[in-house]
This record gives C-alpha cells, structure tokens and sequence, in this order.
C-alpha cells in the first residue's frame, strides 16, 4: 500500500462534505505560497463543473441577504457562498459581517466562508478563483461570490463570475450615477432590493432608459424587483439566473467567458508576483537609500522609481 | 547600489503570516451585543479577522461557522447570568465536533464563577475594565496555547 498523500486525502474527505476539511484548503490557499500553489493545481484537476454567480453592489443594499435566499432557493444539495469584505488597510484586520444577514436564511447545507481582501487587492485576484476552485473540487454547485461594488477589483472579481447580479436600491440616484460607478457593464441580472419602498418602478424605470442606451443584441440583462428580507422576487431572480445560464450555453459565451477569466487570471498572478517583488525592493537597504534620497528632495519620485525598475529589471531575466 | 539588495523580508512565494480568524457570537437569549461589538473593533485593530455572528446564536450555529470559516478561536459574549450552563454546554459542542479551538468568555461574570469556567475549560474569561491591550493579548494567547497552533 502506498502511503496516501495528506493533501489528497484533504481534498477526498472535503469532496465527501466534510466541512471542516474543505475549511481548511481554503485556509491554504487564502496563505498564498507554496501551499497554496499544490492546493490551487489539486483543485484544477477536479474544478470546472460548478456555476459561479457574482453578487455585487454598493454597500448596503442587501447583496448578502439576497445571496443567502439565493443560495436556499437554488434548490441544490451544496451551495456555497464566498462573502467578501475589505481588510483594514492601516491593521490588516477585518470585521466580516456576512454571515449573520445570511444564517437566517440559508439551509444549513450550505456552506459559506467569509473572506477579508488581506493586503492590497491584487491578493484577491488572485485568492478568489483559488477559492473557487477549491469549492467546485469539493463538490459544492452553485458558488455565489458576494462582493462589495466598490473599486475597480471588488467589481472585477464579482464580474469574473458566468452570471453577475448587480444589486441596487430605490433612490440609488439616477442613470448618471449608474453609469459613474461601472456597474452597468458588468451586469446580466439587475436587482433593484427593497423594492418596499418608495420609488422602486423608477429605480426600474432609470435602469431601463440606461439599457436602452446601451443596448447592442445578444443578452439584455433583466431587472427584477426584490424585497430580500421578506424573501420576495427571489424565486424570480433564480429564474432570470438559469435563464442566463442557459442562454451561456446556447450561445457559446460560458466557454468564451471562461476562457477570459482563465486569461486574467495568469495576468493576475504574474501581476501579483511583480508586485511581490517591488514591495520587498522598496523595503530593501538599497531602495532604503533610494527613498531617503527621495525624502531629502534630491531625486525626482518619477526618476527613483526608473532607477529602482532598472535595478529590478536587472535581477529578472526574463525582462532581458 | 547594483548589489541584489541582502533583505531579510519574505521571499515571493513565502506564506503570509495568516492574520487570527476570531468568531465573535452570543449564545441564546442575551441582547446586550455592544461589547461584542467594541470587541469585534478592538481585535480587528489588533491586526485580526473577525467573522461576526451576532446575536441569539447556538452551539450548532457557532461550531459550523467554526469549520467553514477555519476559525482559529470562538469568543462568547455573555450578559444573562447563564455562563454556567451554556459556556460548559459550548465547550461540549466543540469537541463533539472534534475541534481544536479555544473559547474566550468576555462580559459579566462573577469573580467566584471565572474560576469554574476557567477548571471547566474555558481559556480565559475577561471582565468590565479590561483594556483593549488585555483583550488583545487573552484572544492571542488562547490561540497560542491549542497544540496545533503555528
């Protein structure tokens, strides 16, 4: 008998339903590094089944409420939920407060991890396709991957998914604001949340005008009004989803958009190793001393940074 | 200056120190959650993550955040006199599940009690007037003490 691999045997246990084990390999690729890489190569070998559903929306408007009734509604065995929220920039720390909009409502078969954005945002983009693949190699289907819709990567990252909701509210501001925050681009299925309140159907009725605009064949994304806390419109919302899903399919864009992703995401990585690499050049002695001649005002930032990048260029073969 | 710079930071692929993951809860009936919640402040300015779960929580609730969120530490708010039952009742709930994790009690409990929840298995119980330093270091030093921490 051949000793069996830990790792392996982590992923079996996890594919299982096991939660703690599939707790764990998110842990490992949530370290990044080494251990992060052979759970990340794992997962690829078992991944590419599962449907990925971004949430994403400015904060506040009920994206993870709607992403826990998502997730019961869905009717699967084993959903999962990768809620996203920001580190502190100054501490490193986060608050991620989630759960406790979701708990209520999802079934207890579903699993949700709580992720912090950890360090700069380039991290994630590269943490949150791990993520998900983790959770497709363990089994679970569908993945709803909440984000908050601020920023250009917290927009990406939802964007990155076959179907993104776009999450807004009655009195968001009109089509200008809608056009401002970038959100529009990304979306398949509107959701215009607490839709209880007043000025709902013109909330619809700006995102409508906007689509009109905009629109250019293919997929018009739906709107659907929702009052997530009572559970209202969710079953619709799930409709417009698979509806999304299969028009993916019919089309031929969930293979193109998959291949998109798989793209951004060697970008992302190599992206995400060079600034690595700059970060640990600037806290180096020799950037040390560049950055000193910096504060003294006797080196131009513009000329440092093209002296440290030569510097940096230098020890990289691959640059030449 | 054209030396490879001799640091002594990380390498690339080196693993990030993984900050503390904290779930922060209260069990049951209580409905006092403002010192979770400056709790909740103080360890996320402590550099940790702290997967906030609220209010009327029960053991179920808090073991299966635990596992899905790899938590490396629970910590129990409580206000409604019922510590003796129900933090005995939290420790029994995580090692049915088979978890290494310790269990910080924080809120009001009576000087006579800390020390049978302390013999019971709690890691440490933090009262009124603790520092943010102090609750900071209990959290970290429960967390040092489990057998498989890093």
């Amino acid at each position: 008998m051949m000793s069996r691999d830990p790792l392996d045997e982590l992923f079996e246990t996890a594919r299982g339903g096991n939660r703690r084990a599939l707790g764990k390999l998110l842990t490992m690729v949530e370290k990044r590094g080494e251990t992060a890489a052979m759970v990340s190569e794992r997962a690829h070998n078992h991944a590419g089944h599962a449907r990925v559903v971004g949430v994403t929306g400015a904060p506040g408007t009920g994206k993870s409420t709607i992403t826990g009734r998502l997730a019961s509604v869905s009717g699967a065995s084993r959903p999962a939920i990768l809620a996203i929220d920001p580190s502190s920039p100054l501490t490193g720390g986060a608050i991620l407060g989630d759960r406790i909009r979701m708990d209520n409502h999802v079934s207890s078969s579903a699993f949700i991890r709580s992720m912090a954005t950890r360090g700069h945002a380039g991290g994630l983009a590269v943490a949150v396709p791990d993520a998900i693949r983790v959770l497709d190699a363990a089994g679970c289907d569908p993945i709803i991957v909440e984000t908050v819709g601020v920023g250009q990567v917290e927009v990406s990252i939802a964007a990155a998914a076959d179907t993104t909701v776009v999450v807004v509210t009655p009195g968001w501001g009109d089509a200008v604001q809608a056009n401002k925050a970038g959100l529009l681009e990304v979306a398949d299925v509107f959701v215009v949340n607490k839709a209880d309140r007043p000025d709902a159907r013109g909330a619809r009725r700006d995102l409508e005008l906007m689509l009109d605009l905009g629109h250019r064949g293919g997929w018009r994304a739906p709107i659907v009004l929702t009052t997530a806390t009572e559970g209202e419109g969710i079953d619709g919302l799930w409709d417009e989803i698979e509806r999304h899903t299969a028009h993916l399919h019919d089309s031929g864009d969930l293979a193109r958009r998959r291949c998109r992703r798989r793209r951004d995401e060697v970008a992302d990585r190599i992206e995400l190793s060079l600034r690595d690499q700059v970060d640990q050049m600037i806290q180096s002695e020799s950037g040390e001393v560049v950055l000193s001649r910096v504060d003294r005002q006797e080196l131009s930032p513009a000329a440092a940074a093209e002296f440290l990048l030569a510097e940096l260029k230098s020890h990289n073969p691959l640059e030449g | 200056m054209s030396e490879p710079p001799a640091d002594t930071s990380p390498s690339p692929d080196a693993e990030f120190e993984a900050p503390i993951r904290v779930v922060l809860a209260k069990l049951g009936l209580d409905g006092h959650d403002r010192g979770l919640k400056v709790v909740a402040r103080t360890l996320r300015d402590a550099g940790m993550e702290v997967i906030y779960l609220g209010l009327r929580q029960t053991t179920d609730s808090i073991v299966a955040a635990c596992e899905q969120e790899d938590a490396d530490v629970i910590g129990l708010s409580m206000h409604n006199a019922g510590h003796l039952t129900l933090a005995p009742r939290m420790l029994q709930a995580v090692d049915q599940a088979g978890l290494d994790v310790p269990v910080v009690i924080g809120g009001i409990v009576p000087a006579d009690d800390v020390s049978t929840l302390i013999d019971s298995g709690v890691a440490a119980v933090i009262g009124p007037g603790t520092s943010a330093e102090e609750v900071v270091s209990a959290v970290k030093a429960a967390v040092d003490r489990q057998p498989d921490a890093q």
